[in-house]
């Protein structure tokens, strides 16, 4: 459903015959599209094909095996041509899932659309009746309806359509709420349009990607499903025939023939498949987080394409240096750096703030420190991160390893979404102790136990079990400096670990990590967008815009003579108490170059 | 968590409500009347008021639905003019054996697809993600019904290996093993598609959490890939493809009418299709509500696990 919904607030921009393009770009699709095309093409062309009456029996020619003279693939139990009937029944099968899919599209969006579009009651009202109609198992539904109606081929196809109806409704209603809060929707109201307006010509062209992938999906169900009722004798009745009711008469002679149930059958699973293969390129032409490539599998480590081998060792008396680095992303064929030729370095005790705005690439080359970036589409494209002088990424995978959470330490921005949702609080403290140590699991729980009363957590004892969501956001984030604390490590890169956080929380939280600095002697290398900060806490700075370190000093030499225009628009930005209206008329100047 | 499942439990009411409301109507609304079905077409007319009243045909629909309600709430489901015999007597009888097949099935699914899923979406585009998703692929187009009649060809007819119907034999049958290899072919059936249907569900979900970036934390604790995805991953997909798991149950349910048709399976799908040919519409009637209300205690079920593993939905 969010996936749908996904897929369709943001209207299809591309045109049809890009989208035509990618389709056939994909090959799985364009074979379902070839199978099915034959398919259709020989269903439609059964009046003028050289085939036999579907329903001439002829008793002496029973039961022929495929390939016989005259019958391709043999006669059934009465003498029938299998193949005529086979293509007469395709051409029955295929109109009836196609009316079925109508049906219920037609039916499930207006239901739909009006829910959606009518809210309140209305809404509530409709969706319990679709839920009431979800509540029962598939087929029993269809079976019901059946058996109310009769069985005929035609109120199979009633069945199997209102059996799926709710997809449709389901489907579209929720892209339809998306929609009716937009402001264009609005904006036609007040232009005065009426609902039933409103609805078709500024809701539908919205929701139609969503019943068009609905279709495709459901087409394939549908066909299969009325090809089952009538094997069940409940559909189709003789003389009349689909594919499921000759694969249910076939069954009788199963044991002697068994052609006459397999070649329908085969045929009933050529048609599906090659639906379901359609249907699927359908939806991901249709669904552009899944074109974007969003959805595949990250690395346990970033790809390593770096353009030059740097030594594995150097002498340095810095901690941490990074030299030269440089992480690209792959965009679709093109490889894109995020971050260009990033050199700094961190003394043991020592603080440097990577400060930047958004984008400009200090989380990038904060994750890239320990191959954390996500790959694809992340890779690092050059340069050498040394720890204690030796190269990271010249490490073997388990080398790297070894050192993240013992060696340096990660502190992410927020707690809630870095944290596991799913295993209490203590328990993710222990598990990151015993990741780089072999203590039993009590030690490392009593560990666990301390390590949160170090941080400032009150009633540690009680709260050692709690869940992440059970927890205020300072206390998750204490949480998260627990964990990184675990190993002693001798580097921490906190990556924004206050945004998240309200004004009085976050200068607790620094506070906190200052003196966890000194106690340890640890180095710190604190990612923010916010000079306040680093005037607070760091011993020198290194300002990131557009992927590029612009300037870099000790903190009170940059605050007091800023050389970058950027540094000082980024100083300026950190308003003083009693300042007033007075900070926004002093910052204006220093930004009016933007202005047109 | 009690009062968790005290909610829950509370919330299926209405559903199970409009459940008997919607079986009910669609039974009412049959047409031609139950009278001449039981008693044929040269029935006399006194006859005929005779069946109505004692059926209660001659009340108001809201009168016949309150007086079907209260007696299915104290376990009479009326009796089958057919069998001759109580319908709740034969759907129980019937259950119990459809409940076996789907219930063997429903576990062979859940573990397949969960371990097909995981392994192809770690091998993401590797060779073993191919051959999966072409099984799957293969799986949720396949006609149950005609993949049941592929088996019973190859696996009883030619190689004489497992039986082709029936749940026991006729002869000498009736413990154990003589219901395992009976249950075989039915139940392997019965599995394939909801096998594929759970499959590709946990692939994406699992791909979806990988991204997550409480993963990222797991690798920069410095955990082994190993921890990483069957324990930091796997439990965060698998919660959400346990809703799945709940309506695939659904699936499973409805698919064993084909399944037991095929295979001669005395269960309460052969017996729905054999009541809708002969009209025997208290079977029918008893039959899908019991179906339908099991299903929905069993989604309800689904949801009390998934809650077990996740408490951010308890509250």
């Amino acid at each position: 459903m969010s996936q749908l919904q996904a897929a369709t607030t943001s209207p299809a921009t591309s045109s049809r015959l890009s989208s035509w393009s990618l389709l056939l770009n994909n090959r799985l699709a364009t074979g379902g599209l070839i199978i099915l095309g034959l398919i259709a093409l020989l269903a439609i062309l059964a009046p003028i094909l050289p085939l036999d009456d579907p329903n001439a029996t002829s008793p002496a020619d029973r039961l022929q095996p495929p390939l016989t003279e005259g019958h391709l693939l043999g006669t059934d139990q009465l003498g029938r041509d299998v193949l005529s009937r086979l293509i007469w029944g395709s051409q029955i099968s295929i109109a009836v899932g196609l009316a079925a899919t109508a049906i219920a599209a037609l039916f499930g969006s207006i239901i739909g659309l009006v829910a959606g579009y009518a809210g309140g009651r209305t809404d509530n009202v409709m969706m319990r009746g679709i839920d009431m109609l979800m509540a029962f198992p598939y087929i029993l539904l269809a079976l019901a309806i059946v058996a109310v109606l009769g069985p005929s081929l035609i109120n199979a196809l009633y069945a199997i359509a209102i059996v799926n109806i709710p997809f449709f409704a389901r489907n579209v209603r929720g892209v339809t709420v998306g929609l009716v809060s937009r402001e264009f929707v609005d904006a036609a109201r007040l232009s005065g349009k009426g609902h039933a307006s409103i609805l078709f010509t500024e809701v539908l062209p919205g929701v139609l990607p969503v019943i068009v992938i609905t279709m495709s999906t459901t087409v394939g169900w549908m066909i299969l499903e009325t090809a089952g009722l009538s094997f069940l004798g409940l559909g189709a009745q003789p003389p009349q025939a689909d594919l499921g009711s000759m694969l249910g008469e076939g069954r009788r002679v199963l044991f002697t023939a068994p052609h006459v149930s397999v070649i329908p059958g085969l045929m009933i699973f050529a048609l599906v498949m090659s639906i379901n293969l359609l249907g699927d390129g359908v939806r991901d032409v249709l669904d552009p987080r899944l074109r974007a490539g969003d959805l595949t599998r990250p690395r346990s480590m970033t790809r390593l394409e770096r353009r030059s081998k740097p030594e594995p060792r150097i002498e340095t008396d810095a901690i941490l240096d990074v030299q030269g680095l440089e992480t690209s992303f792959q965009k679709g064929r093109k490889t894109v750096p995020a971050v260009k030729d990033i050199s700094f370095s961190l003394k043991k005790g020592e603080c440097l703030g990577l400060i930047g705005e958004s984008g400009s690439g200090k989380s990038v080359t904060a994750l890239s420190l320990l191959g954390l970036v996500a790959s694809p589409p992340g890779m690092i494209t050059n340069g050498a991160v040394y720890i204690e002088g030796e190269d990271v990424f010249s490490r073997t995978e388990t080398g790297v390893r070894a050192l993240r959470g013992s060696k340096v330490a990660y502190v992410f921005q927020d707690p809630l979404t870095t944290l596991h949702p799913l295993f209490k609080v203590g328990d993710q403290i222990a598990e990151a102790i015993l990741a780089h140590r072999r203590i039993n699991r009590s030690e490392a729980r009593s560990r666990a136990l301390e390590l949160m009363e170090k941080v400032g957590i009150r009633d540690a004892k009680e709260r050692v079990d709690a869940f992440p969501h059970e927890m205020s956001g300072g206390q998750r984030q204490r949480i998260g400096i627990a964990m990184a604390l675990a190993n002693d490590p001798d580097i921490i890169i906190a990556d924004e670990p206050t945004t998240a956080l309200d004004v009085t929380v976050q200068a607790r939280i620094l506070d906190l990590l200052q003196d966890l600095r000194r106690e340890r002697g640890m180095a710190l290398l604190l990612i923010t967008h916010d000079f306040g900060v680093v005037a607070q806490v760091c011993d020198r700075v290194a300002v990131m815009k557009d992927g590029d370190i612009v300037e870099a000093g000790i903190t009170g030499e940059v605050l007091a003579d800023p050389q970058h225009a950027y540094t000082r628009k980024l100083i300026a930005c950190v308003p003083e108490i009693g300042q007033g209206k007075a900070f926004l008329e002093g910052l204006r100047p220093l930004f009016a170059e933007k202005q047109p | 968590m009690l009062g968790y499942i005290a909610k829950r439990l509370i919330s299926a009411v209405p559903v199970l409500f409009g459940l008997s409301v919607i079986v009910f109507a669609i039974m009412a609304l049959i047409p031609g009347d139950p009278a001449t079905a039981i008693l044929g077409a040269y029935a006399t007319p006194e006859n005929v008021e005779r069946i109505n009243r004692d059926l209660g045909l001659d009340r108001s629909l809201p009168e016949q639905y309150f007086a079907w309600i209260t007696n299915v709430l104290q376990g009479d489901f009326g009796r089958s003019f057919r069998l001759n015999r109580p319908v709740l007597d034969e759907i129980l009888e019937r259950y119990s054996a459809t409940l076996v097949l789907a219930g063997t099935s429903l576990v062979i699914c859940s573990i397949l697809g969960l371990l097909a899923g995981i392994v192809s979406a770690v091998r993401q585009f590797g060779w073993a993600d191919r051959i999966i998703t072409f099984f799957v692929l293969i799986g949720i187009s396949m006609p149950a019904f005609w993949l049941g009649l592929l088996l019973i060809l190859v696996f009883a007819v030619q190689w004489r290996l497992l039986p082709a119907s029936g749940m026991y034999a006729i002869y000498g049958g009736g413990d154990l093993p003589d219901l395992l290899r009976h249950m075989i072919l039915p139940a392997t059936t019965l599995a394939v598609v909801a096998t594929g249907v759970i499959a590709r569900l946990t692939r994406a979900a699992m791909l979806e959490v990988l991204r997550q970036d409480f993963v990222r934390t797991a690798r920069a604790k410095g955990l082994d890939e190993r921890t990483v995805i069957y324990k930091h991953a796997f439990k965060a997909a698998f919660v959400s493809v346990i809703p799945v798991i709940g309506i695939q149950a659904g699936f499973v349910l409805g698919g064993a009418v084909y399944i037991e048709t095929v295979f001669q399976w005395p269960g309460i799908g052969q017996m729905l299709v054999n009541a809708i040919s002969t009209r025997d519409i208290l079977l029918v009637q008893g039959g899908v509500l019991f179906v339908a209300a099991s299903y929905v205690l069993f989604n309800l079920a689904a949801d009390v696990f998934q809650a077990l593993l996740d408490p951010r939905l308890k509250s």
